[in-house]
């Protein structure tokens, strides 16, 4: 039996020129997370989208649920605009929230259709009465319904639904191009690659793995990281890079209380490599303005100096408590806790520089850390590709 | 080299022999002990059997043996159990600073219920400070814990000369002995020494994981932990891990019949890896008893200026496993409760790495693992200066 979905978007819908190539992108990003499943069809009518399945929609609603751009989706039952084929439509409808249990609802109509001859007040009364007499349990409350049936008129066809699960809204994942995540293990950074990844930035992550100063457990959270990500994205295209020999060669050359700079000014480097590679046209960063000694002003702007590509920070607002919040919305808070140290942990010198002047740090920094090291970092990267950890692989 | 374990206190790799008895146990022997036909009765034989090799090792009654499911179980029960069965003699009870968290978390919760815990400390090896057991013992102590062989340090604790002062000073006390890290290693005979209480776990002689046991003194009343069946005489319901009892059984037999010749082989590694350390790198200290009051299967050494957790993870890149302190606590706030307690100074504490040998490691593993860190350490002390 075929199912239907409805699927409402939010901010796509404000686009002007461009909202077919948005509504393009958050087509294809539905039937990405949608594959493997009984899809039989997506179409789509002025603001709202239809997807019909051929069974599965509770998998199907849920993997919907994590698509960047759409703001709900509901199970929805379609009728010929014929009042008594509504009604029908509605009896069905609202049996499924008497068998879950509601008790109370309401009757809401929207009649964007004014050929349809009945007005919506009329609509919404005569559905609710039918509801009344054909479904035993329900009764009527106005003020505040357990559930509200929703009925739309449209040009087509009349659409009812009574479920509505959010999803996360922001834009179609792919719409605003890639960048490159510089992923901890922390707290924070994935935070800010979820943002960047709301407002239709695709993400690369990059790890730096300091083994031995991190251990493999350190890795793999950020593994873990990336498949809570991947459920907004579908796969994660995971680069680790091993930092090790780098971070020692920074340390043989003194400097304490410039080492966390040196430090980031390489991470920079490199991610802005991968985001050659990737076509990446940004890089994303977790930093936090004041969290820490290298999330000053001027560290931000010295350790940014060393790449083309602008480096957005979409925390740099936010508190730590409103990042942890978001953190533990997402998934990712108990995950990002685990006990294992990250490569910034480490070394943290006793006194670092919360002032650094860019030309004295390039005079340190130079000779410090050998092209060829960078290189090798890079061509000894490690690839992976990660999917959503509901996948189970 | 291809892999040096040492980390055998954390846990070994199960015997060939247990392993095959294992499969054997699981495929044929499938049996619930407690049915009443052919099948289950081959499972209750089988079952009895491993309570005879447990027995046979401590010189007791094959009835004092109880199944349970490791030694965290035995311990949790042991006091537990007994501190409520005896509330009404009194409330107060005595440990050490140095037990297992196994131990000293029930403590804690016993301190909640209203008991009084004396926490007795150690000297700077590791070892009971017998005044200080002395002063604490009195007619109002019902339960006193001390474990047998220190799992971080190796620590070995004067058995005899605490049941001289238990019979002195409280000779109706409940002496409960946790040994899991020296059963079938060392000789312990409960009823020559009067311990009530004694708990044993599986898989760290060479045996399965999820299995160990309690030896109750005949005649001493524990509350059960577990309700249920009646398994075990009512003292530990639940259907027998079959397989496991047999694995614990027939490793704690193989352990026991090599323990001679085994010991005098791991107190040379041990000998061996620490001379060799403490000669070729400078600033290097044991921690711990070296002589025969420590265990010879267990070495803790303290890297000053290295992170433990670093060298750990650098030895790891060279196929060597060791641990830092305890790998139960390994992953909560840095810094052991029992190098605390045995008063050392900070930097000690933070480059503890512990070694722990098993019968099967050679003489050329312990001289590879010198050579490793002889190259690693002066490395890593250069960069995390």
């Amino acid at each position: 039996m075929e199912q239907l979905i409805l699927a409402r978007y939010g901010e796509v819908g404000l686009k002007g020129k461009n909202r077919r190539f948005f509504e393009n992108q958050l087509i294809k990003q539905m039937e990405q997370a949608l594959d493997g499943l009984p899809l039989k069809g997506i179409t789509r009518t002025y603001g709202r989208i239809y997807v019909t399945m051929a069974g599965e929609v509770e998998e199907a609603l849920r993997r919907l649920s994590y698509v960047l751009g759409l703001v709900a989706v509901s199970p929805t039952q379609s009728a010929p605009l014929d009042l008594e084929e509504i009604k029908a439509a509605a009896v069905r409808a609202m049996q499924g929230a008497a068998a879950e249990g509601y008790t109370t609802f309401k009757v809401e109509t929207r009649r964007p259709n004014k050929a349809f001859p009945i007005k919506s007040p009329a609509v919404s009364r005569e559905t609710g009465a039918e509801i009344l007499r054909q479904v035993p349990g329900l009764t009527v409350d106005v003020h505040s319904p357990q559930v509200t049936l929703q009925i739309e008129l449209r040009e087509q066809r009349a659409y009812l639904y009574w479920r509505q699960l959010p999803c996360p809204g922001g834009l179609p994942l792919g719409v605003s191009g890639r960048s490159v995540l510089l992923l901890s293990g922390g707290i924070d950074s994935p935070v800010a690659g979820w943002m960047a990844m709301s407002r239709g930035l695709e993400i690369v992550p990059v790890y730096f793995h300091s083994f031995p100063f991190t251990s493999d457990r350190a890795k793999e959270k950020v593994v873990d990281l990336c498949r809570v990500l991947a459920r907004y994205s579908g796969l994660v295209k995971l680069y680790v890079i091993p930092f090790t020999k780098i971070q020692t060669a920074l340390r043989e050359g003194g400097r304490e209380d410039l080492q966390t700079i040196f430090m980031r000014r390489m991470m920079m480097r490199l991610a802005g490599r991968v985001a050659e590679k990737e076509g990446a046209g940004a890089l994303i960063t977790g930093e936090s303005l004041g969290q820490v000694a290298s999330q000053t002003l001027p560290s931000l702007a010295v350790t940014e100096a060393v790449v083309d590509v602008p480096v957005l920070r979409p925390l740099i607002g936010l508190d730590k408590q409103e990042i942890v919040k978001r953190a533990q919305d997402l998934g990712t808070y108990s995950i990002s806790i685990r006990p294992y140290d990250d490569c910034c942990t480490v070394f943290v010198p006793r006194h670092p520089e919360t002032r650094p002047d860019p030309e004295a740090v390039a005079v340190k920094e130079a000779g410090l850390v050998a092209a060829e090291l960078i290189e090798e970092a890079l061509t000894e990267a490690e690839i992976l590709f990660i999917t959503s950890d509901w996948e189970g692989s | 080299m291809a892999e040096v374990y040492l980390d055998n206190s954390a846990t070994t790799c199960v015997h060939p022999q247990v392993a095959e008895a294992i499969m054997t146990a699981l495929r044929e022997n499938y049996g619930n002990p407690s049915s009443a036909h052919r099948r289950g009765q081959a499972a209750e034989q089988a079952v009895k059997k491993a309570r005879r090799q447990v027995a046979w090792i401590l010189r007791a009654e094959p009835g004092e043996i109880y199944f349970t499911s490791g030694g965290t179980e035995s311990n949790n029960w042991a006091l537990a159990g007994t501190a409520q069965a005896r509330v009404r003699q009194g409330k107060q009870l005595i440990t050490t600073q140095v037990e297992h968290p196994s131990v000293l978390e029930v403590f804690r919760r016993l301190e909640e219920q209203g008991f009084t815990v004396t926490y007795v400390p150690v000297d700077e090896y590791g070892l009971i400070d017998l005044e200080a057991l002395a002063a604490a013992l009195g007619p109002e102590t019902t339960l006193v814990s001390i474990m047998y062989v220190n799992n971080e340090v190796g620590s070995i604790m004067p058995l005899a000369d605490i049941a001289r002062l238990l019979k002195q000073k409280a000779p109706q006390a409940v002496w409960h002995v946790d040994a899991v890290q020296g059963f079938a290693k060392l000789p312990l005979f409960p009823h020559d020494l009067g311990i009530d209480l004694i708990s044993i776990s599986g898989h760290k002689i060479q045996g399965p994981k999820g299995v160990g046991a309690l030896f109750v003194r005949q005649g001493l009343r524990v509350k059960p932990l577990i309700l249920g069946g009646g398994q075990e005489n009512g003292y530990r319901s639940g259907t027998e891990n079959v397989p496991g009892i047999m694995g614990l059984g027939l490793a704690a037999e193989l352990m026991w019949e090599r323990r001679v010749e085994a010991g005098a082989h791991l107190a040379g590694l041990k000998e061996r890896l620490r001379q060799r350390v403490q000669a070729e790198i400078p600033a290097v200290y044991a921690n711990g008893p070296q002589d025969s009051r420590g265990a010879p299967h267990i070495l803790n050494l303290s890297f000053p200026g290295v992170k433990g957790e670093v060298l750990l993870h650098a030895l790891e890149d060279k196929g060597i496993y060791v641990s830092t302190g305890s790998a139960c606590s390994s992953h909560q706030a840095p810094g052991s409760h029992v190098l605390k307690a045995m008063g050392l100074v900070p930097q000690r504490l933070d480059g503890a790495v512990r070694f722990s040998f098993s019968p099967d490691n050679t003489r050329a593993e312990i001289d590879y693992t010198a050579d490793c860190l002889r190259e690693v350490v002066p490395e890593l002390r250069r960069l995390m200066q």
